[in-house]
């Protein structure tokens, strides 16, 4: 239930009601969307990205001097796991053509891919589950053009100007021209998508589409596919092994520079193991879980942004690890949920967002940093949010809307997830609106690729969210689902190719001792110790006392005592 | 719930403290005091635990946080994921963050969309004795037992749509007398379905044809070959559907 001082708001919502849906009824946006520079102005005085400590430059490695987030710079500027000197390469303790680190949409789709196209083993190693990914959570849809109204060059025209143009057009053209096989492959594996009653693929628009475009299983796609390939995994042990718990902490080389496999550590005996591997493939998602500018997140428990802090170090480059994705609507409210993804297509299905009068401020599917910075707009500089009793602002997202438009039961079928979410707190949605505000949802950047899904370090590939080009400095809805499947698959391809033609030299992990003179030779004082792994939610009255007890943190002490940093560390 | 503060939204409005009340849970037997508004996550972290297995999306999709608990007072059982279900004073609680299940390895390709595909995987499902026990147990609100019986007819179109929003936390198998494995059965209704029964789609047959025959080829040249002014007006006069 909303606490009592809302009601004047929400009378006003319902009195606005009927006027805006005889808006939504008509062809016309029901506001107007933003030309050139009226978007420029939003994001430049709004989006979080352009607070002025926000960014600064990183002091080592690849990208040294290029301007980061501030957040990722620090991480960037840590400490291994291990001592080099420690750790014995000549006996790896297991051995595959294709290490895959990451068990979510993108690291499955390469192992099945690999097999199938080439015949080749791989080994996946993921920090928690098989699944516990980003992948698992996507409500709302994949974009792909199947439609015959539209076409794989609007899709890509689309993406290119929801990036602002500055995706790398071979990589949004892999993305747009491999969508529809996507659509096919992922349907003979078993994914019920939404469709019509002739068959064909049920669409809707998504913020920045030009096109109905959005696919969709209910409102609950990335369960859907997650469950999916994971299940195809396992129907092949064979050929894919798992091993669960066991995060890789950093990448090997082999003594002509390529990557050669990596150390793993296991959450459990907190013991490190050497993998050897002809190719290696990161696909460890994103970095929510850093709660970036202090934001909540829509992100999964693990999401700490390893596989940037392990292709660095390995001597990977970076690309537009200086833009974060705000998702428009994370809720507001009830505190419990604070952060959770409300799905995009809620807006796509007619979904509204209003300030405390009830009224519409924005289009409401404009791309998302600019949709994310007009509903802070509205909070900070008009006085247009509501706040809640925790001390949080946001703005009204009009969800019984969506049944006045499509008819009773609608919003029920095509939204159970979110309706059964809220109606845990006594709140439906299909009778009152939701309270949003944007939520720390994208790693836009990431490992720079090329269409095969190379880096500059040979035998390193990268896919899914862990990876940076794709999408410029803002992904569009519906295009990560879709870049994590076209990109897991291409990295199958390619990697499995690969690995059928190299033969390794002796390992190091002399990369780590570089790394370890640079931080020293740029003057950087850093405690922190990553990957992260996971992050700590103990209050910090328990942190401290759980530092005292634990001393000092040395590097390669135990996981639980590096995460006992504070967040401000980082 | 996260430790991100709301003062990261730019606004700071001051929280009242006198209403914050406290409540007793017992956490795998241990007594804890927390924030009486908090989710069974956020209460284990609270208490200080690092929780490793026994949480994943954190957001009720990924089923890793399965908890059993009891009321005061009360002799049920009761289920729930631990990342949205709230604490109530008194609580004992315990999460089981991986039960015990045999998958089934088979070829979705050459399995049937019928009663013989769940005789061959997991005929466990035969020994329903349709005590509902499942349902009750199950934190999404699922008619597990209807899917089950489902499964027994063979219809895995039900089977399907009423499994649709499984977790797979495993809740309903750890409660089941008849030590049936609903998840899996739920998982390989859905690729069946797909698979097998789906409605196919002309216009996506004739999409993938048109990539693999080149048709789109001369016009991604022409806009790969575009300046980003030439784009950016080509993008704002696009029309829209």
């Amino acid at each position: 239930m909303y606490p009592e001082y809302m009601a004047a708001s929400l009378r006003m919502v319902d009195e606005t009601r009927a006027r805006r849906l005889e808006l939504a009824k008509k062809p016309e946006p029901v506001y107007p969307p933003m030309d050139a520079a009226e978007r420029r102005a939003v994001l430049e005085g709004f989006h979080p990205d352009f607070k002025s400590d926000a960014r600064r430059p990183v002091r080592v490695g690849p990208n040294r001097g290029d301007i980061l987030t501030t957040e990722v710079a620090h991480l960037l500027e840590s400490h291994s796991w291990l001592r080099p000197e420690q750790v014995d390469l000549s006996r790896p303790d297991f051995e595959t053509d294709l290490l895959i680190i990451g068990g979510g949409g993108a690291g499955c789709n390469a192992a099945l891919t690999a097999m199938k196209e080439h015949g080749v083993r791989s080994l996946i190693a993921t920090k928690l589950r098989m699944g516990d990914a980003n992948t698992m959570m996507s409500e709302g849809g994949m974009q792909a053009a199947v439609a015959r109204a539209d076409s794989p060059t609007r899709h890509y025209l689309d993406a290119l100007g929801g990036g602002h143009f500055e995706n790398k057009p071979e990589l949004v053209r892999a993305l747009t021209e491999d969508a529809p096989k996507v659509v096919q492959y992922l349907e003979n594996l078993g994914v019920v998508w939404d469709k019509e009653a002739d068959g064909s693929l049920q669409v809707l628009h998504g913020g920045g589409t030009s096109r109905k475009r959005m696919l969709s299983c209910r409102d609950h796609i990335g369960a859907m596919i997650m469950r999916t390939l994971m299940d195809e995994v396992k129907n092949h042990p064979d050929m894919i092994e798992v091993k669960e718990f066991m995060p890789a902490v950093e990448l090997i080389r082999d003594e002509e520079g390529r990557c050669a496999g990596a150390i793993l550590y296991s959450m459990d005996s907190e013991e490190f193991f050497v993998v050897r591997a002809k190719a290696t493939l990161i696909a460890t998602g994103g970095f929510g879980r850093l709660h970036i500018r202090g934001f909540d997140t829509t992100n999964h428990y693990g999401a700490t942004g390893d596989g940037l802090v392990l292709a660095y170090r390995a001597g990977a480059r970076l690309m537009y690890m200086d833009s974060v994705q705000y998702h428009p609507t994370g809720a507001a409210f009830p505190e419990q949920i604070a952060g959770f993804l409300i799905t995009e297509k809620v807006r796509g299905a007619g979904g509204q967002p209003l300030n405390k009068d009830g009224e519409l401020f924005v289009f409401p599917r404009e791309p998302r940093d600019i949709e994310a910075s007009a509903i802070i707009r509205e909070c900070v500089q008009n006085g247009g949010g509501i706040a809640t009793p925790s001390g949080r602002v946001g703005v009204w997202l009009d969800s019984p809307i969506i049944d006045l438009i499509h008819g009773e039961g609608y919003t029920a079928h095509h939204f159970a997830a979110i309706h059964r979410q809220f109606l845990r707190y006594d709140l439906d949605i299909t009778r009152v609106p939701m309270l949003i505000y944007p939520s720390l949802h994208y790693q836009n950047g990431g490992v720079e690729i090329n269409e095969r899904c190379e880096t500059n370090l040979p035998g390193l590939y990268v896919a899914g969210e862990a990876s940076g080009g794709v999408h410029g400095r803002n992904r569009l809805m519906g295009n990560s689902v879709l870049d994590y499947n076209v990109f897991g698959r291409r990295a199958g391809l390619f990697a499995g190719e690969y690995v059928k033609n190299t033969t390794l030299a002796p390992l190091t992990l002399s990369h780590l001792d570089r790394h370890e003179r640079d931080l020293a030779d740029a003057g950087v004082d850093s405690e922190l110790v990553t990957p992260i792994l996971l992050p700590s939610y103990a209050p910090e009255d328990v942190k401290k006392r759980q530092l005292i007890r634990g001393g000092n943190v040395l590097p390669g002490s135990s996981v639980l005592r590096n995460r006992l940093h504070s967040d401000a560390t980082l | 719930m996260g430790s991100a503060s709301a003062a990261g939204h730019g606004i700071n409005i001051t929280h009242d403290k006198a209403k914050d009340r406290h409540v007793t849970v017992y956490v795998m037997g241990k007594a804890c005091l927390v924030p009486g508004d908090a989710t069974i996550m956020g209460a284990i972290e609270y208490a200080g635990h690092q929780i490793i297995r026994g949480a994943g999306c954190r957001e009720g999709y990924c089923g890793a946080c399965a908890t059993l608990y009891r009321l005061p007072g009360d002799y049920r059982i009761r289920t729930g994921l631990a990342c949205t279900t709230l604490v109530e004073d008194g609580m004992t609680l315990a999460q089981f963050p991986s039960i015990p299940a045999g998958k089934a390895i088979y070829d979705i390709e050459t399995l049937k969309p019928d009663v013989s595909a769940i005789a061959q995987t997991y005929p466990v499902v035969f020994r329903c004795v349709a005590c509902n026990t499942c349902t009750k147990s199950c934190p999404q609100g699922l008619q597990v037992m209807d899917y089950v019986q489902a499964a027994k007819r063979g219809d895995i179109a039900q089977v399907m749509d009423l499994s649709f929003y499984c977790v797979a936390c495993g809740l309903c198998m750890l409660r089941c007398p008849a030590e049936i494995t609903q998840p899996l059965v739920a998982t390989l209704a859905k690729r069946l379905y797909g698979r097998h029964l789906r409605k196919e789609s002309r216009e996506l047959a004739e999409r993938v044809r048109q990539v693999e025959d080149g048709s789109f080829d001369p016009e991604y040249a022409e806009l790969m070959a575009m300046s980003r002014e030439a784009l950016s007006q080509r993008y704002y006069a696009r029309d829209m559907e």
